[in-house]
């Protein structure tokens, strides 16, 4: 082995990089033209890399654009609605879905039949929904087209849908009391339990809800 | 080019799908080509090149109009060559030894394998020899090899493509041609 190679070797890499300065290039080619084993592995360095550049160039086969084309997601992500609901049928499903089910809520708010949440010890008299004074509800109570009259205590939220809610003094309410009176109120509150309901399942929410805003 | 290549870009940025497609028809070879030197395989250059094109869509609000179009592609399409390759490599132990083969381990056991007999090398048409000797580059040389003397970039775009420092990019340049220069010996 040749000890001068340790320090040739970077003035021969420097000179394939043309990063090599004057003097530098005249050391080498003066080491080159009397150091046999130095001139042996410069030739070796430029074979190797000039053997590479006889590669021919090599081209994309027939159809590679069209391929690409086809692998594009079909959506940029700024799309309009319009194409949205025309690309997803799935999305207009829904939101029809939620239109229609809008009017049902609606006939519903209409529908006068009075109705409340089966609880123990509540008294019902007529439709007036009584409880009682030094008595406990452990739970919700939702009252529909009639009145609540409250003496003793509730334990949970009391929510009044189309109907009046008295309180006496000495009633007591734990959780949220609501009365709910306007058919706007009574749709938003009836779709806010339904969605509540629906999110976990549904995957297209947050496109679903960004249409229904539009409507 | 690169201004008519902004030109498609920005309609790209609008919404306009077919200028995309100019874009592709435009860097298909020479995408096509690294990935092909890379990986070795005409089916693997094809998936892996398109996409690459696919990435740079997907991305390209992302892209920087002062700077190359080419170098940014290239990278996205590195990048996935690098992982395909890596992906390939079994991942246990290359130096534990194989069971029932006493002193040898996994590298000489893919040394056996890799390597081909001399007298096969001798019989290689040009073209696959070059590839051959590309293909048992380790594979932070190649990248730099094919990149410097197949595509002949200067050193800085390969330092911006493969997001290497430039004396990094020249080290792996030096031993790249160290090692090209001892598998080939004297041809
Ligand atoms: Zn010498």
């Amino acid at each position: 082995m040749n000890t001068c190679r340790e320090s040739m070797i970077h003035y021969m890499h420097a000179y394939l990089d043309g990063d090599i300065s004057r003097d530098e290039e005249r050391e080498l080619k003066e080491h080159l033209a009397v150091c046999p084993s130095c001139k042996e592995m410069m030739d070796e360095l430029q074979s190797a890399v000039s053997f590479l550049q006889f590669a021919e160039p090599v081209k994309a086969p027939e159809g590679f654009v069209s391929g690409v084309m086809d692998r594009l997601p079909k959506e940029k992500p700024k799309a309009g609605i319009h194409r949205l609901l025309r690309r997803h049928p799935l999305i207009a499903a829904a939101a029809m879905f939620i239109i229609l089910m809008s009017a049902t809520l609606f006939s519903s708010y209409n529908n006068q039949q009075f109705s409340v949440t089966k609880q123990p010890n509540l008294v019902i008299e007529g439709e007036t929904v009584v409880v009682p004074a030094g008595e406990t509800v452990k739970g919700d109570i939702v009252v529909k087209n009639g009145n609540i009259r409250i003496e003793g205590e509730v334990d949970g939220d009391v929510t009044v849908i189309n109907g009046s809610k008295y309180m006496a003094s000495t009633a007591i309410v734990t959780g949220k009391s609501e009365e709910i009176d306007k058919a706007f109120d009574w749709l938003w509150y009836k779709i806010k339990s339904t969605v509540k309901g629906l999110l976990p399942t549904s995957d297209t929410g947050k496109d679903g809800d960004s249409h229904t805003d539009s409507e | 080019m690169d201004e008519l290549v902004n030109k498609r870009i920005n309609e790209v940025l609008k919404g306009n799908h077919e200028a995309f497609e100019e874009i592709v028809t435009m860097f298909q070879h020479r995408l096509y080509q690294v990935c092909y030197r890379m990986l070795g395989n005409r089916q693997e250059a094809e998936d892996i090149a398109q996409e690459a094109f696919v990435r740079a869509y997907v991305n390209i609000h992302t892209y920087d109009q002062k700077r190359k179009f080419s170098t940014w592609l290239f990278r996205i399409a590195t990048n996935l060559c690098i992982d395909r390759i890596r992906k390939k490599k079994p991942d246990y132990y290359l130096d534990a030894e194989v069971p029932g083969t006493e002193g040898l381990n996994m590298y000489s056991q893919i040394a056996a394998t890799g390597d081909l007999p001399e007298e096969e090398v001798e019989k290689m048409e040009t073209q696959e020899r070059i590839q051959y000797e590309i293909g048992r580059l380790p594979d932070k040389y190649r990248s730099v090899i094919i990149l410097r003397y197949m595509e002949e970039l200067p050193l800085q775009e390969i330092s911006d493509i493969l997001e290497l420092p430039l004396g990094t990019v020249k080290t792996r340049v030096h031993r790249g041609r160290e090692a090209l220069r001892k598998q080939m010996g004297n041809m």
